[in-house]
């Protein structure tokens, strides 16, 4: 009898992919702009350290917050005993009301309707869990974020599916791609039990469309088993036009007869790791309007609830209605401009990104620097941008991008001054002819090549949280 | 549309348990505004040492500041999202368990996995040692959300090894191959043990006997033991015969060929949320020498992730080894305290209780009040204690007791106010049964 249970042995935690090894890499040579100059820069982390500054001067002008204190009395016995899993009313107002903020109040949520839990991270795993059987299938477009893979199919044993979006329409998702994704999950009798999206999207930075919303609206209307959840997780982070569009904001606008088909089938998973860069505080949350979804989603959530002290001390900023208005503002405007010098360093270099709108990250195209239209020299060109360029930035085909040579690259998880260190590095790559010239590996690197795979399958590494 | 997960009972909420809590929600005692209300005697919280905590609070602003030697750590934290934990607070975790249990065992923060409650814990462990279908087997009495945290969404079966007053529901080599045996007509395979020791809701500590008897039989059947010792902190009787042993001890003086085997079968589970009474900061863990236990827990304590926040305030507390040293001994001097003044309580009242040495509560021996010895008269009289009496206490029934008339009482979540108001309407409430049932005796001693 097997010792260990198949979940614990197998790989479908999906932390084997060769997307670690640039994260290896740069942990055993990190730029540091005195000590480390010529380390590698860290682009394949999707955090938000470029407002920092405005949580540390509200905390400081706080100072009770944090101390467990209100209105000058500790009500630290009250947060230690706080274990119930419908959460701190406090904290879920102040979140539903900055959740509709940043909506520009299109939207409003109730209360009653979230569910918190440690992260988006839990939110995902826990909605699989409530609308999902074992073997059942979510449909996903492509590219999308590397950690769906565990997450929503790990412990759950639901499969993904993808919706291959393509380039030829800025990866847009189309009618036919929808309808082949479920072609695809018959063929392999898999039973479809809905469509995750990540809007605004992980790894492309663009918000969805309305004519994309009408996709999927119609696509899961008449199926009466099927969900639609919107992982909306960056919703803070649209910092040009087309302004956020929610999912539950299309709701709103149709007409009751449409909407009552539906309205029970479409979930909002959110959390404060992106917009307020906190994502080591394990802020996660679903909303759904059907009752039975969050009955059994709170209940769950008992295996991944909020610390009362971070639900407390959030509650409290969030709730601070003049502060979240100066943050979300200046938080967009920051991020937008941090985006332009990604864009225009880039540019420099002869390199394209797709238009974007939103997000930490750039999707990058270098499609022309490949040596050929595979995924072999996509990896080929990855490794050089690592080891040569000295970057770590996520291939697409680890986000499962249908064609080779796109890549993701972050913008808002360093200093200025670091990422124009990179921009001058991508084009010094692609102006030195023998950086970029194909074939033209070194000794070293295919040494390294054959080191990762040794490693790859001994070690236990960490895995990189962030999206 | 819903899963089967979230349209059926099995998350295990709906037993009759629950209606002693809606009755204390709906008329919750309090001394002064509802005097006459339901005393909530079924917590199993520690409220007794906050005094404690928070007077090491105030010494330490900086900590909630989120400041380390002056600078703001507030940047790294937020950030902070490893799932391997915050190195300073696996090591002061493991030292603070090393030296809770008297140094017997050297801890490593390399074998600790960071989990958002035991209730992560558990759940995790499950998910990494048995396949849906397969079970472990727990002896009763047993904490009624096991059910739940164990079964719900892993699909695991839980066989329960009945253990009796007979013995001061002690395990047995007997109770446990029976318990394998009822797996085996089951269809059930069958992957390994779990214990609660100290146990909720007996409230005592396992002997080194049945700790051996449990190895032996882990060894003889190739299977995990999972020890949930989660109140381990809570042992207020530490003589030669009382103290607590935890399973990584018995384990460890265990020096011949199964050794090896073994010492990848056995897995711990703790939490801060009964020793320091924090449950709502979700702090638990895994501790196991089994690497790829620790390899997979770790990599699914992403669903449940501890705080960086509280990961912080909560190392810098543990680290205060002069601080901690004098929370244990006068915190486990509070909790015997309450504990004697419950089991004197009853005693006036006529009911005896399970002589324990750890916990937040007592098991109540209340066959004697029952009208019959069945489970529906234990039923009858739990309805009686909580709305005639006005005490939620928790009917052994709900924690699959195999015998009716045991109910768990809880001692540390209330003042010792309440306790001794408690203790009062009992002992009126006790005194009418048997003023009805023996009249004459009453009569009798009344003429003395």
């Amino acid at each position: 009898m097997r010792l260990l249970s198949r979940k614990a042995t197998c790989n479908t935690h999906g932390q084997d992919s060769s997307y670690f090894l640039g994260w290896e890499e740069y942990e055993k040579n990190p730029y540091d702009k005195v000590k480390n100059p010529n380390g590698i820069i860290q682009m394949g982390l999707a955090e938000n350290q470029l407002s920092f500054d405005l949580l540390e001067s509200w905390l400081a002008k706080n100072p009770d917050v944090s101390g467990f204190k209100r209105d000058g009395k500790s009500i630290f016995r009250e947060l230690a005993l706080f274990q119930d899993y419908h959460g701190l009313p406090l904290f879920k107002k102040a979140l539903v009301d900055f959740m509709a903020e940043i909506r520009e109040n299109k939207v409003t949520f109730d209360p009653n309707h979230m569910v918190l839990t440690a992260g988006a991270t839990s939110a995902n795993e826990t909605l699989m869990f409530c609308v999902a059987e074992e073997g059942d299938a979510f449909l996903l477009p492509t590219p999308y974020y590397p950690g769906f893979d565990r997450d929503l199919k790990w412990r759950t044993g639901v499969e993904i599916v993808p919706i291959q979006c393509t380039s030829s329409n800025n990866f847009r998702i189309t009618e036919s791609a929808l309808e082949q994704a479920y072609q695809d999950a018959t063929k392999r009798n898999l039973r479809v039990k809905g469509v995750l999206v990540t809007n605004p999207s992980n790894p492309l930075g663009t918000t969805l469309s309305r004519n994309e919303f009408d996709l999927l609206i119609d696509f899961i209307k008449d199926k009466e088993t099927m969900h639609l959840i919107s992982d909306e997780i960056y919703s803070g982070t649209v910092f040009s036009s087309p302004s956020f569009v929610s999912v539950m904001e299309i709701l709103k606008e149709m007409t009751p007869n449409d909407a009552a088909k539906i309205w029970n089938r479409v979930h909002v998973v959110y959390s404060l790791s992106k917009d307020l860069g906190l994502p080591g505080f394990r802020v996660g949350a679903i909303y759904s309007e059907n009752d039975a979804v969050v009955a059994a989603a709170t209940k769950m959530s008992s295996f991944g609830l909020v610390s009362s002290q971070t639900q407390y001390l959030l509650a409290a900023m969030l709730s601070d209605n003049k502060f979240t208005k100066k943050y979300i503002s200046e938080n967009q405007k920051r991020l937008r401009r941090r985006q332009r010098m990604l864009v225009t360093g880039l540019q420099k270099a002869g390199i394209k990104c797709l238009k974007s709108n939103a997000g930490l990250f750039c999707w990058v195209d270098m499609r022309h620097l490949l040596c050929s239209n595979t995924f072999e020299a996509e990896m080929e060109l990855w490794k050089k941008i690592v080891y040569q360029v000295g970057l770590n930035i996520s291939p697409g085909s680890s986000c499962h991008c249908s064609e080779p040579g796109w890549f993701r690259v972050c913008f808002a998880n360093m200093s200025q001054d670091t990422l124009n260190v990179a921009m001058k590095r991508v084009k010094n790559f692609v102006t030195d002819s023998t950086g970029a010239e194909c074939g033209s590996s070194s000794v070293s690197f295919t040494k390294s090549f054959s080191n990762w795979v040794f490693r790859l399958s001994s070690r236990d590494h960490r895995a990189p949280e962030e999206r | 549309m819903l899963s089967r997960k979230a349209s059926k009972d099995s998350h295990g909420q709906d037993s009759s348990y629950f209606q002693g809590w809606e009755e204390y929600e709906k008329n919750p005692y309090h001394p002064i505004q509802n005097p006459m209300g339901i005393i909530q005697m079924g917590l199993a919280e520690n409220q007794l040492s906050f005094d404690l905590l928070e007077s090491w609070l105030r010494r330490n602003s900086n900590t909630m500041a989120l400041k380390k030697d002056g600078v703001s750590a507030f940047k790294d934290l937020a950030l902070f999202q490893d799932y391997h934990g915050l190195p300073a607070f696996k090591e002061a975790l493991v030292n603070f368990m090393t030296s809770m249990r008297e140094n017997k065992i050297k801890y490593s923060s390399d074998k600790l996995v960071l989990t958002a409650g035991a209730t992560a814990a558990n759940e995790i462990l499950m998910f990494c040692l048995t396949d849906p279908g397969q079970a472990f087997i727990l002896p009763t009495p047993y904490y009624p959300g096991f059910d739940r945290d164990l079964k719900w969404r892993t699909g695991a079966e839980i066989v329960p090894m009945h253990c009796s007053s007979s013995n001061g529901f002690r395990i047995t080599r007997c109770a446990l191959e029976q318990a394998y045996q009822l797996g085996q007509e089951l269809n059930l395979k069958i992957k390994g043990v779990l214990v609660t020791n100290p146990s909720n809701p007996l409230g005592t500590t396992m002997t080194k006997t049945e700790l051996n008897h449990l190895l032996d039989f882990a060894i003889d059947k190739n299977i995990h033991i999972v020890s949930d010792e989660i109140y381990s902190g809570t042992v207020f009787d530490c003589s030669s015969t009382t103290s607590f042993t935890s399973i990584m001890e018995v384990l460890n003086e265990r020096n011949n060929n199964n050794y090896n085997n073994i010492r990848n079968h056995v897995h711990m589970v703790y939490s801060l949320s009964k020793d320091l009474g924090l449950p709502g900061f979700r702090v638990g863990m895994i501790y196991s020498n089994n690497e790829k236990v620790i390899a997979a827990a770790t990599k699914m304590s992403s669903f449940a992730l501890i705080s960086s926040q509280t990961q912080f305030m909560l190392s810098n507390l543990l680290s205060d080894a002069k601080f901690i040293k004098k929370y244990m001994v006068e915190n486990q001097r509070r909790l015997k305290r309450r504990k004697d003044m419950l089991v004197r309580g009853l005693r006036k009242a006529g009911i005896s209780c399970l002589r324990s040495n750890a916990g937040l509560f007592c098991w109540v021996d209340m066959r004697h009040l029952l009208s019959s010895d069945s489970f529906e008269a234990e039923k009858e009289l739990w309805k009686r204690i909580v709305c005639e009496v006005g005490l939620n206490i928790s009917p052994g029934s709900s924690c699959h007791c195999s015998q009716p008339g045991w109910f768990r009482i809880c001692f540390a979540n209330i003042s010792e106010d309440a306790l001794h108001l408690a203790m009062h309407r009992m002992k009126v409430f006790t005194s009418s049964i048997f003023s009805v049932r023996f009249p004459i005796i009453m009569m009798r001693k009344k003429s003395f």
